[in-house]
């Protein structure tokens, strides 16, 4: 028996990978969303709709060529970390690795600094965008995963929880995520993308639904019952009539994306979070 | 077709536009997002003076990214305007004609709205390197510690707008769903 081979990986490293995402994800929408926004015009049934939803594409491939921030709500750096639990990080703390990243990408990138050190009194700008909010999960294998998903305020502000009782069920599930969405009607910039977490607890629920903004956009649960779910919540939302920015019409969710986890006999939490059209993210593996 | 208007926003425009309207908009507009309307209220309600004259003139929702080197501005579309809505029918009293911003507005801010005769208009959310586009200058003029929630004045040119609330009580939010709710 020898020691567990481990592969290390410089601080530095990390350091630089956040700081390339940060800018790319901000300015570099994922292929798939451009190709989703025009299949969704496409049908589109109102022609403001059908307007707003070119003006977005418009904004999108202005974006990229010009590598400015797609929306000005550069969020706060959202980090899903995937640790191989053979990866030894050298040269410094990862927490500190990854804040120094957005600290650069988000001053180098022209990225809006968004958050405030402390929530209630003084609200005073950090001025950097840090500290990011970091998720880690520990994975067999030796690589590290980086996931960025900026997240804005506008969108972020229309989330919800529900503790429901299991007798709820699948009726008690949907309603509260159609209620969600409706409550929401345009602030959170339609077409939106819907992310929803059922199951695990209190503090796991909202995860799960975060962790669903991330998948690629309209790719389905691989469990077919939770993917038939994610389908009909779609075209339920679609028929409320919301519409591109609210201004009514037929595409007011791109996508729905749903994640579930064991529970407690006694619970069913589920938890919303909405994505704007832009839905920015971005992973690097090293 | 849109409809061009300019500001400082007169009676009479402020009049003809109906929830609904597209609009082009250009002149000057003051951007003031929460921090900067929490401190313009607080000095209203001290009887101060304000760092801005809102006579007749448009607020814009928005904290925009800082500029690329060689532009005035970096992204620039609206934020939610539901958070300012503590603060507008304050400002509406001491003259303000317009806000620019996205999402719902709060029954008092609407009924301000008609009593203050006032428009709501909403940018594309989201859109902010596209709004970028039509702002040909920008300048802090006030609450420069606040960042992006500083008051900066910005000269826009043919900013596309949507009129979300008139001065007639009309709400394109509502009126926009009712026309393609199936549910």
């Amino acid at each position: 028996m020898g020691c567990a081979k481990s592969r290390v990986i410089p601080a530095g490293e990390i350091t630089n990978a956040m700081e390339k995402l940060c800018i790319s994800a901000c300015c570099n929408l994922p292929e798939e969303n451009l190709k989703r926004i025009e299949a969704f015009a496409a049908t589109e049934e109102s022609e403001v709709g059908r307007q707003v939803l070119e003006m977005i594409l418009e904004n999108h491939r202005l974006a990229a060529r010009e590598q400015r921030p797609a929306c000005q709500d550069t969020g706060v750096a959202v980090v899903f970390l995937e640790m191989g639990q053979d990866v030894r990080i050298e040269g410094g703390d990862l927490a500190a690795a990854i804040n120094e990243g957005v600290r650069r990408g988000y001053e180098k990138g022209c990225l809006r600094k968004s958050v405030v050190s402390e929530p209630l009194f003084e609200r005073r700008n950090t001025r950097d965008n840090t500290p990011a909010i970091i998720h880690t999960d520990i994975v067999p294998g030796d690589k590290l995963k980086i996931t960025l998903a900026p997240k804005g305020g506008g969108a972020e502000n229309m989330s919800g929880i529900a503790m429901m009782i299991p007798a709820a069920g699948v009726e008690g599930v949907r309603k509260f995520v159609i209620d969600q969405v409706r409550k929401a009607g345009p602030n959170p910039c339609p077409p939106i993308v819907v992310g929803v977490g059922v199951g695990g607890n209190f503090e796991t629920a909202p995860l799960l639904a975060k962790k669903a903004l991330v998948r690629p956009m309209g790719s389905k649960n691989p469990n077919p019952a939770y993917a038939a779910l994610e389908d009909e919540l779609l075209e339920a939302i679609n028929k409320l009539g919301i519409g591109p920015q609210g201004l009514g019409g037929s595409t007011t969710a791109l996508a729905v994306h749903v994640e579930y986890a064991p529970c407690h006999i006694a619970s069913l939490p589920v938890a919303v979070n909405l994505n704007c059209h832009v839905s920015p993210h971005q992973s690097i593996t090293l | 077709m849109a409809k061009r208007i300019t500001t400082p926003l007169d009676e009479e425009t402020v009049a003809r536009l109906k929830a609904g309207d597209q609009v082009l908009l250009s002149g000057v507009v003051y951007t003031a997002r929460d921090a900067a309307h929490k401190r313009l209220i607080a000095l209203i309600e001290e009887g101060k003076e304000l760092p801005i004259d809102l006579q007749g003139q448009v607020i814009y929702y928005v904290g925009p990214a800082p500029a690329k080197p060689g532009n005035p501005i970096g992204s620039a579309g609206p934020t939610t305007s539901g958070r300012m809505d503590p603060y507008a029918p304050t400002l509406m009293e001491h003259g303000m004609k317009g806000m620019i911003g996205k999402g719902m507005r709060s029954k008092d801010v609407r009924d301000a709205m008609i009593q203050h005769r006032a428009v709501y208009f909403a940018a594309v959310g989201g859109a902010g390197a596209l709004a970028a586009k039509r702002i040909k200058s920008a300048e802090v003029v006030a609450y420069e510690d606040l960042g992006p929630e500083a008051i900066r004045k910005l000269y826009v040119e043919d900013l596309p707008l949507f009129v979300i609330n008139d001065i007639y009580g009309d709400d394109l939010y509502e009126q926009g769903v009712a026309k393609y709710r199936k549910d």
